[in-house]
């Protein structure tokens, strides 16, 4: 009978680089940057490590597939190395491969490391989605991009809960200074300025009725975490942060072709968070969970995320975003690092750096941003767009 | 009898007033000049595409597994080797086990098509032949085909059977008369001084056609109800058929000023439009030009009442958004060099072997729906969507090509590349069930809203030109009540 993964991994070391517009780093100086500070952090040598997991996504547009630019540039002495990619989850995915392998006891380190090199298209935004669907895809699906596809969420979102563009906005734009007013404070972050909800509101649009604001940075970044299994994990530190749940839940097609979906929320999040809870043993998410770092690519994913994680009910997150629940100061707060918003999406890092937020906060080394009483942090890492996706949610705490 | 059984037609949605181009090119050929508006097909049509929305009108409440012919007439067609034919009958979901032809190089094309269609009826190898007659010239800018063309598709069922008008007689002239003409390399027509093309051309040999028809059937022009004229020198057809001793009154109206002479499709779309007007019992005429000309001599049965169905032009017509600026029609045109920025230039390959096996998705927007519990999926499917069935293999072929639907979410994209920017798409409902998402066209954002009733239509999706793949797909329009 399967157990689940509550209380077996351990993570002991992480690192994250500075995300940002990375002219001077390469993919391979992204990996060691971040490779460094988590050997360093996990008071480790660079062949402790047994196996390793390594998450990009677009890699036509840097590095190359598989696992050998990973290997390559860590010079790592013939281990086992997989390459892993699940859209924006891909990082989460590359930390479940990590955590599984020691859970399994087939080995005792792992890593799991995640880097984007996205600044070398020669263009603003992602890389062009036309490849990403396949070549069948593409000749019966609009030329949509990550923007317009969650649009349409905000779209529906507001029609269905009788919102005009200008209240919807409203709400979407508080999301987005709240996640601003963190990531200011965090030297690691890809933009930190603080915005006004006005700033928001009238920002140029990209795909309507979403503005410049309510996206989130396209970045350069890496980050990486190294995992053993509980019963190991104070021989490295004494402050170990403990996995509870690793879940992931991927779409079945309803939402792209079947009328049962309802077009305002991400049915992936509710079956991932559902599941994750109930690995974790967590009853009551609003009550229970201290923090969380959700995939906020576009302030309506964010939004409709509080719904789909149990933050908040169905409806009723716009009510949670203005009464501040989710600020830094609030009941529970959201993006305390800046989330994807201002820290920057590096795709196949941002699943390990949302864990590297929580791993901070659990230990209580966060800084200006530094929660009190983190109990249990989720990550929320969604890939696709909301018509199909992949979510993963991961638990973590004391 | 043979003749026609069903018609339709198309006029694409933009119209450019002649005073647009006039402002933005008449310094340089300031006796360039027309009245009125023409038809502008927007980026994402060519003559294939408009073929299908011809035909499409002509179609409903057809039976498309009767129609054992489909022949197309163009001089714009985007290949020089893949039949227009076969991406039409795939658009149409016809048989694949029809006759096909491609009738070309002159914009007589379409009734040379019409009467071939005729001959093989009376021969007996066919029983219904679909028609299509469409062109999307290329005109240079500041000249004179800019103010004249215009483009537009008619199409025309011909068969033996429920005969709405019948095709009583022809007569052929065919000469080698290059007043407009363009090689295989040439992107633009080129042509001999106007006034030649109009007192060689034009009047001399429709004059003749036309001569020749009335003497071959010892017919009298008076006796016409309708004389359809595909000749763009407006006050040129009435003096023709004046001379011949008809009234100006019985010349079919050119829609020189609301449409243009758009080609090959351009005496047939006049002749649908003749049609859309005919009593029982009427006579019509419809003389082409282009190489020479064909006079054809129709008589309307009493069947015309029952086969209206609103097909034909005059919905189009109304249907109609002004382009006001000069610059986009070349744009769409692909006649200047657009800053398309690195994201518009990357292009993926096309999998021709791939385009093959899925043609009756990408071509015909065929999908499934599932036998154990009545599902319809989008596209084609294996295994069924509804959560509560999941089977596997039990599905039968499903056509969504005519369904109507319900706008679900929306967006407008600014970041997407598109020659028309912002891109617009978005989900649709199809009534009876099966959803999916589509570029929406044919449309302006301010004019789009949650929960409006749409329809589907065949479009260019996109135009790879390092292989020389064009992909036809389908999009999303607001309904056309």
């Amino acid at each position: 009978m399967a157990e689940g993964i509550k209380d077996k991994v351990a993570i002991i070391g992480m690192g994250c680089t500075k995300f940002g517009e990375r002219w001077d780093a390469g993919y391979s100086d992204l990996i060691i940057e971040a490779f460094k500070e988590c050997l360093e952090d996990a008071g480790m040598e660079k062949n402790d490590i047994q196996a390793a997991w390594f998450g990009t996504c677009f890699d036509e547009q840097f590095c190359g597939k598989s696992a050998v630019p990973l290997s390559q540039t860590l010079k790592f002495p013939f281990i086992p190395a997989t390459r892993v990619e699940n859209f924006c989850a891909t990082g989460s995915e590359a930390l479940r491969g990590a955590c599984y392998a020691v859970a399994s006891g087939a080995y005792d380190i792992a890593l799991a490391l995640g880097v984007e090199k996205l600044k070398d298209t020669g263009y603003p935004g992602l890389p062009e989605f036309a490849r990403l669907v396949g070549t069948e895809m593409r000749m019966v699906t609009p030329n949509f991009t990550a923007p317009g596809a969650f649009a349409t969420l905000a779209t529906r979102y507001f029609a269905r809960y009788n919102l005009k563009p200008d209240e919807g906005k409203k709400i979407l734009a508080m999301v987005s200074s709240k996640s601003h007013h963190n990531g200011a404070m965090n030297p690691k972050a890809h933009l930190r300025r603080e915005i006004t909800v006005e700033q928001v509101m009238s920002a140029p649009i990209i795909a309507w009725p979403l503005g410049l604001y309510d996206c989130c940075g396209v970045s350069d970044g890496s980050a990486a975490a190294i995992v053993v299994r509980s019963d190991m994990a104070k021989q490295f530190r004494p402050d170990p942060v403990y996995i509870k749940a690793l879940q992931i839940s991927v779409s079945s097609g309803i939402e792209l072709m079947h009328s049962s979906y309802d077009g305002t929320h991400v049915e992936s999040t509710a079956h991932a968070a559902a599941a994750a809870y109930k690995e974790a043993g967590v009853k009551n998410a609003r009550e229970e969970v201290s923090m969380a770092e959700v995939h906020d690519c576009f302030s309506i994913t964010e939004l409709v995320t509080m719904e789909d994680l149990q933050f908040s009910p169905r409806g009723k997150a716009g009510d949670d975003v203005t009464a501040g629940r989710f600020n830094l100061d609030g009941a529970q707060p959201i993006q305390s690092d800046g989330g994807l918003k201002c820290f920057g999406h590096p795709i196949g890092a941002s699943g390990l750096r949302m864990m590297y937020e929580v791993y901070k906060q659990v230990q209580g080394k966060a800084g200006p941003r530094q929660l009190k009483d983190v109990k249990l942090g989720v990550t929320h890492n969604l890939g696709g767009v909301p018509q199909t996706n992949i979510c993963s949610v991961l638990i973590a705490g004391l | 009898m043979v003749g026609i059984t069903s018609y339709g037609g198309y006029i694409p949605w933009q119209r450019m007033d002649r005073m647009t181009a006039y402002k933005a090119m008449g310094w340089l050929n300031p006796a360039a000049i027309l009245p009125g508006e023409r038809s502008i097909a927007n980026y994402d049509e060519d003559s294939i595409t408009m073929a299908v929305a011809a035909a499409r009108d002509c179609l409903k409440g057809i039976d498309k597994a009767k129609i054992d012919g489909l022949y197309i007439a163009t001089t714009t067609s985007p290949y020089k080797q893949r039949e227009d034919a076969g991406i039409i009958g795939t658009a149409l979901s016809l048989q694949p086990t029809i006759r096909t032809a491609d009738f070309t190089d002159s914009t007589k094309a379409g009734t040379g098509a019409v009467l071939s269609a005729c001959d093989a009826i009376k021969a007996g190898s066919a029983k219904s032949v679909l028609v299509c007659a469409s062109d999307l010239r290329k005109e240079r800018a500041g000249g004179y085909q800019e103010q004249l063309y215009g483009d537009s598709a008619a199409s025309l069922l011909i068969g033996d059977t429920d005969v709405i008008a019948s095709i009583e007689g022809s007569y052929s002239l065919s000469y080698d008369f290059s007043d407009s003409w363009r090689t295989d390399l040439d992107e633009f027509e080129r042509a001999w001084e106007d006034r030649w093309r109009r007192d060689e051309g034009y009047e001399k040999q429709l004059t003749e056609s036309i001569t020749g028809l009335l003497g071959k059937y010892n017919l009298n022009i008076k006796d016409f109800a309708k004389i359809v004229i595909g000749c763009h020198f407006e006050r040129a057809a009435v003096a023709i058929a004046k001379k011949l001793g008809a009234d100006p009154s019985q010349v079919q109206d050119s829609m020189m000023r609301i449409m243009g002479d758009s080609g090959a499709g351009y005496p047939l779309v006049m002749l649908v439009a003749a049609l859309e007007d005919a009593k029982p019992g009427d006579k019509i005429l419809v003389a082409s030009y282009g190489n020479g000309s064909d006079a054809l001599f129709l008589q309307v049965t009493d069947q015309i009442e029952k086969a209206r169905d609103n097909k034909g032009i005059k919905k189009w017509l109304v249907r109609k958004k002004m382009l006001d600026n000069y610059n986009k029609y070349l744009a769409f045109r692909e006649e200047i060099p657009m800053d398309k920025g690195f994201r518009g230039e990357e292009t993926s390959s096309s999998q021709l072997s791939a385009l093959w096996r899925g043609r009756k998705v990408f071509l015909g927007l065929w999908g499934s729906k599932c036998k154990k519990c009545g599902t319809p999926l989008f596209p084609i499917q294996r295994v069924c969507v509804n959560p509560d069935c999941g089977a596997i293999d039990e599905m039968e072929d499903y056509c969504f090509a005519d369904r109507k639907a319900t706008l679900f979410t929306y967006t407008a994209d600014l970041l997407a590349y598109s020659i028309n920017p912002p891109a617009i798409y978005g989900v649709v409902d199809f009534e009876g069930g099966g959803r999916f998402w589509f570029d929406i066209t044919d449309c302006e954002q301010d004019e789009i809203k949650v929960g409006m009733p749409m329809e589907m239509t065949f479009r260019i999706k996109y135009v790879e030109h390092t292989r020389g793949v064009t992909s036809y797909s389908w999009k999303a329009i607001p309904l056309m009540e």
